[in-house]
């Protein structure tokens, strides 16, 4: 697609979409480091405008990154229905904002414009948001998927649980997932991230938690986060795997680093089709993050925002079951501070559901972040109250072997009583046969891992 | 949590030993109070802490938060001025002008002034076989408790074998490839840089060793060696300096480093 004509060019002393794009976001470290940031308040305030005014044709035809040059914009783009397309071409980013926060706009309205959208035009409008903006659209959008259970439906908050190991300990993973389940964790899945990269090892991690899935009948899913062709060659040998996983970059540059492309990903998607060992319809699952383009040096001179929103316009090419940023982990060079991370996060939760993915998030933070503990659980509560799908819980909010912290299985405990909110449906009813779950929160026998076993 | 009940999981404050040796047991009334011992003894996560309503105990909350501080501790605070004195090395700097400055721009912190490089060359001895560096990276606290049994042995284990070593530097708020730029300068054959990694909640001493044979800007990190977990519960300091000292010893031999070698990293792991 050629660049726009001169009626639609951005104007106020800005060359392109993209320079308008990037010069709008919030302050971030990543943007700074990356050269596209605006250098001061009013030049960010100028941008903001000049992307206010622009109308929503204008970012489907200039797409931050070529469409014959860049296999993700292609996947966008082909996605778009034409004829929804058509009846907003000519809303302005202001305008899609002002609809989204309308009191007359419910989950039904924004569905019926959402396959009109490109990820440009849900970046665009979130670099208008405000915090409070973000929480309310995001609070009326339900996004529901189903694999062995049910993630979304309203009233139900889902919890990854993140049973991690340093040396990859199938015994002391199984551990840590009675201590979860033993929190009433671990609807969203039993996901690990393995030490070691290997068909071995994975094919140990996805068979030890499937067999203790079967063993207690839990509704819930399995997941080994190794990368999606260590999965594959595992899966075909047998593995049982009920989610297949992989990271996912806003690029097709940032995908070759992340070894994967298109064809990878469909490859992927159309084995776990076939050979999950879930009931689904839904078996993928990504993770995200702003920055790890650049990170890489393959963010093609787009802000990373920009580029986070491309992601989930590739993920739902998959119908994943859960999608979600990890948005502390990757350094205070990309998000500085507690700010810039709750920040990043309600922007990415939003993305997710506005694009139609049922979107979670990894709140979290590394020693060298200016942030702590408090700023990630300001952070569940604000996606709380905006209603995300699941947060991913680890115990005490220390993960040994990826060695960052998150959100604790404690945190599960105190969202759902703050919020009046449960587990997911299946899961819930389980967590009552079980004894941990009575009327509408953890019973006494919760928090003992030694209740799993026999 | 009902008040304390005098189970056997009820904890008083005068018996509690010294952190890190007795394990957080705690869970009231478990199906199986020996296994949650066992649970709780075998993992290194915080498992079996027990809550207090939806919320961890006390105890269980100041353990974390101990552990966080030193982290923290370990990131923000700079290396002892008397340790580094003690050491005898060339104290340099990087670009970086801040403590926030090198956190959110380390491409600053891989690179030196022109009048850096200039006092270098003034003060080190040039094109020397290998040129030994230390930065305080990600934790001070790594170079303060490895560093003086580290950088004797390593220098004991150069000597014995027939290596020549420049003039060992300290830098402030350095990169692992700042060890590119100032190899380059000093036109070293090799360089190695002894450097404070991100600190983990388990411990903020860690360091490791990053390794390169030809030091130029722009080496990629493929060709690149690194000897990680430097640290009392990894690889002693004084056991890391003879494998250190090997290493390098192999790199000069085969003019190689990273992928390059036959070998690969050695990554010793505990």
């Amino acid at each position: 697609m050629s660049l726009d004509t001169a009626d639609h060019a951005p104007g106020n002393g800005f060359d392109s979409i993209a320079e308008v794009l990037a010069k709008a976001n919030e302050e971030k470290t990543g943007d700074q480091l990356a050269g596209v940031a605006a250098d001061s308040e009013a030049e960010r305030v100028a941008a903001k405008r000049a992307l206010a005014a622009t109308r929503l044709e204008t970012l489907r035809r200039n797409p931050v990154v070529p469409y014959d040059d860049d296999e993700v914009t292609r996947v966008i783009q082909d996605a778009v229905r034409e004829p929804v397309y058509d009846r907003i071409r000519d809303w302005t980013v202001s305008d899609l904002r002002e609809f989204l926060v309308d009191s007359a706009t419910t989950d039904r309205e924004i569905g019926a414009i959402r396959p009109g959208l490109t990820s440009e035009m849900i970046a665009a409008v979130t670099k208008l948001m405000t915090n409070m903006d973000l929480v309310l659209a995001t609070s009326k959008m339900t996004v529901t998927a189903r694999c062995n259970n049910t993630v979304g439906t309203d009233g139900s908050l889902s919890f990854r649980l993140q049973p991690n190991h340093p040396s990859d300990d199938v015994d002391r993973i199984l551990d840590a997932t009675r201590e979860g389940l033993s929190y009433g964790v671990g609807d969203a899945v039993i996901g690990i991230n393995p030490v070691e990269d290997g068909v071995g090892t994975v094919t140990d991690v996805l068979e030890a938690t499937h067999e203790f899935i079967e063993e207690w009948s839990i509704p819930t899913q399995n997941c080994c986060l190794a990368h999606v062709t260590t999965q594959m060659e595992a899966i075909r040998e047998g593995a049982p795997a009920d989610l297949l996983f992989q990271s996912l970059a806003g690029t097709e540059a940032g995908n070759d680093e992340f070894g994967v492309d298109v064809d990878v990903l469909d490859e992927a998607h159309d084995l776990a089709r076939r050979r999950s060992t879930a009931s689904g319809p839904n078996v993928t699952y990504f993770e995200t993050g702003q920055g790890s383009e650049l990170s890489g040096d393959a963010h093609e001179g787009v802000d990373q925002l920009t580029l986070e929103s491309r992601c989930y316009g590739l993920a739902k090419r998959y119908d994943p079951f859960l999608v979600n940023t990890v948005v502390g982990f990757i350094g205070p060079e990309y998000l500085y501070d507690g700010r810039q991370v709750i920040r990043a996060g309600l922007e990415d939760v939003f993305m997710g559901q506005l694009h139609g993915i049922p979107m979670g998030i990894d709140a979290c933070y590394t020693n060298h972040i200016q942030a702590d503990q408090n700023d990630i659980e300001n952070l569940a509560v604000l996606l709380a109250a905006a209603g995300a799908n699941f947060f991913i819980t680890v115990p005490m909010g220390d993960d040994v072997m990826l060695n960052y912290q998150s959100n604790s299985y404690h945190d599960a405990a105190a969202l759902w009583e703050v919020f009046d909110l449960g587990p997911a449906p299946e899961f819930r009813d389980w967590l009552a046969d079980v004894g941990i779950w009575e009327d509408g929160r953890l019973t006494d026998r919760a928090g003992d891992p030694t209740r799993f076993v026999r | 949590m009902p008040l304390n009940d005098d189970t056997s999981t009820a904890r008083s404050p005068s018996d509690e030993p010294a952190r890190g040796t007795r394990p957080d047991v705690g869970v009231d009334d478990p199906t199986d109070p020996n296994l949650l011992d066992r649970i709780v003894s075998r993992s290194p996560s915080r498992l079996g802490v027990g809550r207090a309503g939806p919320r961890p105990t006390t105890e269980t909350l100041l353990r974390f938060r101990e552990d966080h501080g030193i982290a923290r501790d370990a990131v923000t605070s700079r290396v002892d001025e008397a340790v580094l004195a003690s050491l005898d090395l060339l104290t340099i700097a990087t670009l970086v002008e801040s403590h926030e400055q090198f956190l959110a721009r380390p491409d600053l912190g891989r690179e030196i002034s022109a009048e850096t490089a200039d006092y270098l060359r003034e003060h080190c001895r040039m094109e020397p076989q290998v040129q030994v560096l230390v930065s305080d990276g990600l934790s001070s606290t790594a170079v303060e408790a490895n560093l003086p049994d580290l950088l004797p042995a390593l220098l004991d284990g150069l000597a014995a074998r027939d290596l020549d070593v420049g003039t060992p530097v300290f830098v402030e708020h350095g990169r692992v490839d700042v060890m590119d730029a100032i190899g380059e300068e000093l036109d070293a054959d090799c360089c190695v840089i002894l450097i404070g990694e991100r600190p983990g909640l388990r411990t903020a001493e860690s360091l490791s060793a990053y390794l390169v044979y030809g030091p130029e800007r722009g080496t990629p990190t493929a060709r690149k060696s690194v000897i990680s977990n430097i640290h009392d519960g990894g690889l002693p300091a004084s056991e890391a300096g003879a494998a250190i000292a090997d290493l390098i010893a192999e790199m000069c031999e085969r003019e190689a480093s990273g992928l390059d070698l036959r070998e690969g990293d050695r990554d010793f792991q505990k």
